[in-house]
């Protein structure tokens, strides 16, 4: 069909600048938030020069440093645990002839997508309670990365999922016709395709558990900060542009980490 | 070469195959048994449906027969993984490994079975000589063409030397010239290797053309097996008679019987001697099935035993098909190849004769 | 019987033939085995993912909602006897003086409240994001990419910065009173801060990209050749967006419609940081009773009913779509 100049047929009246105004409005405030990051002045809403002296203090900062440690710590760990559990759950209920428990498996894998934060967070809060005053049982920070892989493990399943389900599946047959156990399938055929899906799981999974507040701050115990648990902290001081630059920092962290699931995703369509 | 230790290859003994259960429950294979040779190609022809990729699987070891066993080379296999089967296969997809080159693809079922580096190497190589991929070895998958990908399937399952290769239609996504071209290509292979062969494909000129023996398939049930020129010659039903080549067929009915050879009366009234099987009966009507070339066409009156006006003329380079309606009712088709004759003659409208050798006539089971 | 279990295949005579009577060939016991190999080998892989959320994701629920039947403790925690004393005083609070116990709608309010604003935070977010959503969908491919790229971001954002990001701006000392102040238009500050109009603001900048990107995935599949087919008969602009495109992008509305009512309606941190503990939502509400109000079985209560209300949401878009697929196309 040949593009006629002038009018678009698609287009509507008005959508263009709705659009617009929405980029807008949700990179305004995340803009205003960074530029202030780098003010010279104390005051956090006046402007004065530019300086990097908030970041300076931040990276001296005792209480940051051990607030990034530990969201590292449990980001980290449970990514890992997130992803190779949701890996091994993929495998077992995508594309496979319908088993008895399989619905229940799915249901149970999505159900922290369904239930609002708040709930799983005090429900959370209470297990642990309970786990402590009657078994005598503490994680430590354990605790906060239990917590965290129940959520991840849906975040990491899905894109791993719809990367399993784009698979050739004859694929694998051909691998056991070439004399390949179902283990080196797996290892030599199946790993290696999924690949990207894997790497976008384990991408968003850190991503979600390294900006979680609400979970985090109802069951980390005394001493157990995260960056946005330090965050929140520094809302209820007197607020200097150093809560700018350690949110900053926080959201520099987050995009990258959605920049390289993104660009994971592209390189998949090539 | 393979060595050939007088076992057949590929033994099915009364494999049945259904897929489901109550009344959902489909019927791939019904009792099938069949025996291929070592050092043969074996096609199973029959058009879609008719359970030929299902009894291939069957070998391969991608499914479990419901009923019945699987030998090879005398062994008893139905139980045994694809992976323990020394049997390899040429998908119809080709189902390369997209992450793997040409030359890993290649090797990677040495790479499975254990061997050194040094000895997958050396049959890589051999490999890509045997395909004519050499200049190709490094290549990913998605940078070849469709029947360059076709040989390195072709490669991958010769690489490791198995005993039997099957193949399932692996032709069909190739355009014409190219897959003439590969039907030489393979039918060289085979004996170059020794390797047994077991060729599935509707395409039934295909089989025809590359088989030494072939076995005809319906509905889950072998028809017929038999070489080219048997079952060609002497389909044994209806079907076969019509899903290989053109086939006309005539009513006749049976008026006597001795023993084996019994009279014939065709419709004109003519009465022939022939082979009878024993279910046809006294008083019964028979099927006969003729093949088109092997009519003749004369100038009305002269011996003949059917006589009729041409209808169409149909001009095909090599030969031309005249489609006669029968004095008696119903029609056949005749194709004359096109040279100096009576024929040339004929115009539709003209009366004609048709003679046709007893032994041209085939009766059919049902 | 798997004693008959061939470990070297021996050349000879085939297997038998399989008898009338219960033996199975040595096919089909292979089948039964692979068959049980299978069904373990799934249980096993989903084991970990499946016994983690059950423990630590399912286990917990249950016990909030025992907890909801039991007696507070005086500083946090619970009593282990039966009570319902927590949904009672959900509705009713014991009148100081006279012990009875009075109908009170404070937490009724807050729940009523949070409705409202979910609602609402909803149908602007659709109003707003369904535009944005379909301009999206009508650029060229690479363009697109660039869109889906851009409110990504925001998706996938710390909301706890971006809100902290949306006070800068509205606090008293902050950018936008600055501005007006400095422009002359005011001579105070507005209070904008820790009223309602901050909490839904912060609800509508939280939850946006959680409706465009569901619209755009459907919006996205539309066939516009029915857009075409539209104008080709006749129908005006509108016409064509209120007959064809809404209609048949129904249930991307549905799914962005979900998208932000259910964390609206739960929303934690948005009410916290914007609401100054003034202007509640059931987040905080919950939260409170787990912190200073040292009241947990009141908390799982307020969760419990929380919980119900969204299920509630759940059914009717299960509703909405599988209804949708007995009817047919709409």
């Amino acid at each position: 069909m040949a593009a006629v100049k002038g009018v678009d047929l698609r287009s509507q009246f008005g959508f263009h600048t709705i659009a617009i105004v929405c980029l807008v409005v949700l990179y305004f405030p995340i803009l205003i938030l960074i530029i202030f990051s780098v003010n010279a002045n104390d005051i956090v809403a006046v402007f004065s020069g530019v300086s990097t002296r908030w970041y300076e203090k931040a990276f001296y900062n005792e209480e940051f440093h051990n607030a990034a440690k530990n969201t590292l710590i449990i980001a980290v760990s449970a990514t890992i645990g997130s992803t190779i559990f949701a890996t091994l759950a993929a495998v077992a209920t995508t594309r496979v002839a319908p088993w008895r428990g399989q619905n229940a498996a799915y249901m149970v894998i999505n159900l922290p997508l369904m239930v609002p934060e708040i709930i799983t967070a005090v429900a959370t809060l209470s297990f642990f309670a309970l786990l402590g005053s009657k078994l005598g049982l503490n994680f430590g920070i354990g605790n906060i990365i239990l917590a965290h892989l129940v959520f991840c493990i849906p975040f990491a399943y899905m894109p791993i999922r719809a990367r399993l389900e784009t698979m050739d599946l004859t694929l694998e047959g051909a691998a056991a016709d070439l004399y390949a156990t179902p283990l080196k399938t797996f290892w030599h055929v199946t790993m290696p395709l999924l690949m990207p899906g894997i790497s976008s799981g384990a991408a968003l999974a850190f991503i979600v558990s390294f900006d979680d507040f609400t979970i985090t701050q109802l069951v980390a115990g005394p001493g157990q900060t995260t960056l946005p648990l330090y965050i929140w902290a520094m809302i209820r001081r007197p607020m200097t542009p150093e809560i700018n630059a350690i949110s900053t920092i926080l959201l520099g962290i987050s995009i990258l980490f959605i920049l390289i699931s993104f660009w994971i995703a592209q390189r998949r369509k090539a | 070469m393979v060595e050939l230790t007088g076992l057949p290859a590929v033994e099915a003994k009364n494999v049945s195959k259904t897929f489901g259960a109550g009344p959902d429950a489909v019927v791939a294979l019904d009792n099938v048994s069949v025996t291929i040779q070592q050092n043969e190609f074996f096609t199973l022809l029959g058009p879609s449906g008719c359970g030929k990729t299902t009894l291939l699987r069957l070998i391969a070891g991608f499914e479990l027969p419901t009923a019945g066993s699987i030998l090879l080379e005398g062994q008893e296999v139905a139980h045994l993984p694809p992976y323990k089967r020394m049997v390899n296969t040429v998908f119809q997809s080709y189902a390369l490994f997209p992450h793997l080159t040409v030359a890993e693809n290649i090797g990677f079922g040495l790479k499975m079975l254990g061997r050194r580096r040094a000895e997958r190497d050396a049959q890589v190589e051999k490999m890509l000589r045997l395909v004519k991929m050499e200049a190709m070895r490094n290549r990913k998958v998605h940078q070849i063409s469709g029947g360059q990908q076709q040989r390195v399937a072709l490669a991958r399952a010769l690489a490791p030397h198995p005993k039997v290769l099957l193949l399932d239609e692996p032709l069909s996504a190739l355009d014409l010239k190219l897959r003439k071209e590969m039907q030489i290509e393979l039918k060289r292979l085979q004996h170059e290797t020794g390797i047994t062969f077991i060729f599935v494909t509707h395409d039934q000129e295909e089989a025809l053309t590359m088989s030494d023996r072939i076995a005809v398939m319906s509905h889950g049930k072998i028809l017929q097996i038999g070489t080219a020129n048997e079952i060609y010659e002497h389909p044994v039903d209806r079907f076969v008679a019509d899903f290989i080549g053109e086939t006309n067929f005539i009513e006749a009915e049976v008026m006597q019987r001795i023993g084996n050879q019994g009279q014939i009366r065709l419709p004109s009234g003519l009465s022939i001697k022939h082979e009878l099987d024993p279910i046809a009966a006294v008083g019964g009507k028979v099927t006969l099935a003729i093949r088109p070339e092997r009519i003749d066409l004369v100038k009305p009156g002269a011996d003949c035993q059917l006589s009729g006006k041409v209808e169409n003329i149909v001009y095909f380079g090599t030969d031309t098909h005249f489609h006669i309606d029968l004095d008696t009712g119903g029609d056949l088709m005749v194709r004359v190849q096109n040279r100096r004759g009576f024929q040339e003659v004929l115009k539709t409208g003209d009366t004609v004769g048709l003679r046709i050798a007893p032994e041209a006539m085939q009766v059919l089971k049902d | 019987m798997a004693t008959t279990e061939l470990t070297a295949p021996t050349p000879g005579p085939a297997a038998p033939e399989p008898a009338p009577s219960a033996q199975l060939s040595n096919a089909q016991q292979a089948a039964v085995r692979i068959e049980d190999k299978a069904r373990i080998s799934r249980w096993l892989l989903t084991a970990p993912a499946f016994v983690t959320i059950s423990i630590f994701g399912v286990l917990p629920l249950l016990i909030i909602i025992i907890y909801s039947f039991l007696k507070a403790a005086p500083y946090g925690g619970v009593v282990w006897s039966p009570s319902v004393e927590a949904y009672v005083s959900f509705l009713f609070q014991a009148d100081i003086f006279t012990d009875e116990l009075v109908f009170s709608p404070d937490f009724l309010q807050i729940y009523v409240r949070s409705f409202i604003f979910a609602v609402g935070t909803t149908v602007i977010c659709l109003f707003l994001g369904f535009p944005t959503a379909y301009f999206m969908a009508t650029r060229s491919p690479r363009q697109r990419n660039w869109w889906v790229l851009l409110i990504t971001i925001p998706f996938w954002s710390n909301l706890l910065v971006r809100t902290l990001a949306i006070m800068f701006i509205i606090r008293d000392e902050g950018l936008l009173n600055n501005v007006l102040i400095g422009l002359g238009i005011t001579k105070a500050p507005i209070t904008i801060l820790y009223t309602d109009f901050a909490i839904v603001l912060g609800l509508f900048y939280s939850f946006l990209p959680f409706m465009v990107l569901p619209l755009y995935a459907s919006l996205e599949k539309l066939d516009f050749r029915l857009v075409e087919a539209g104008y080709d008969l006749y129908a005006s602009r509108p016409k064509v967006l209120f007959r064809i495109i809404i209609p048949l992008s129904r249930p991307g509305i549905i799914a962005g419609c979900l998208l932000v009512f259910i964390p609206a309606l739960g929303a934690y941190v948005t009410p916290l940081i914007l609401g100054g503990g003034r202007h509640m939502m059931i987040g905080d509400l919950i939260a409170q009773q787990f912190g200073s109000g040292r009241n947990w079985p009141l908390g799982a209560a307020q969760a419990l009913i929380l919980m119900s209300a969204v299920l509630v949401a759940l059914f009717f878009y299960v509703r909405a779509t599988t209804g949708k697929m007995k009817h047919g196309q709409g």
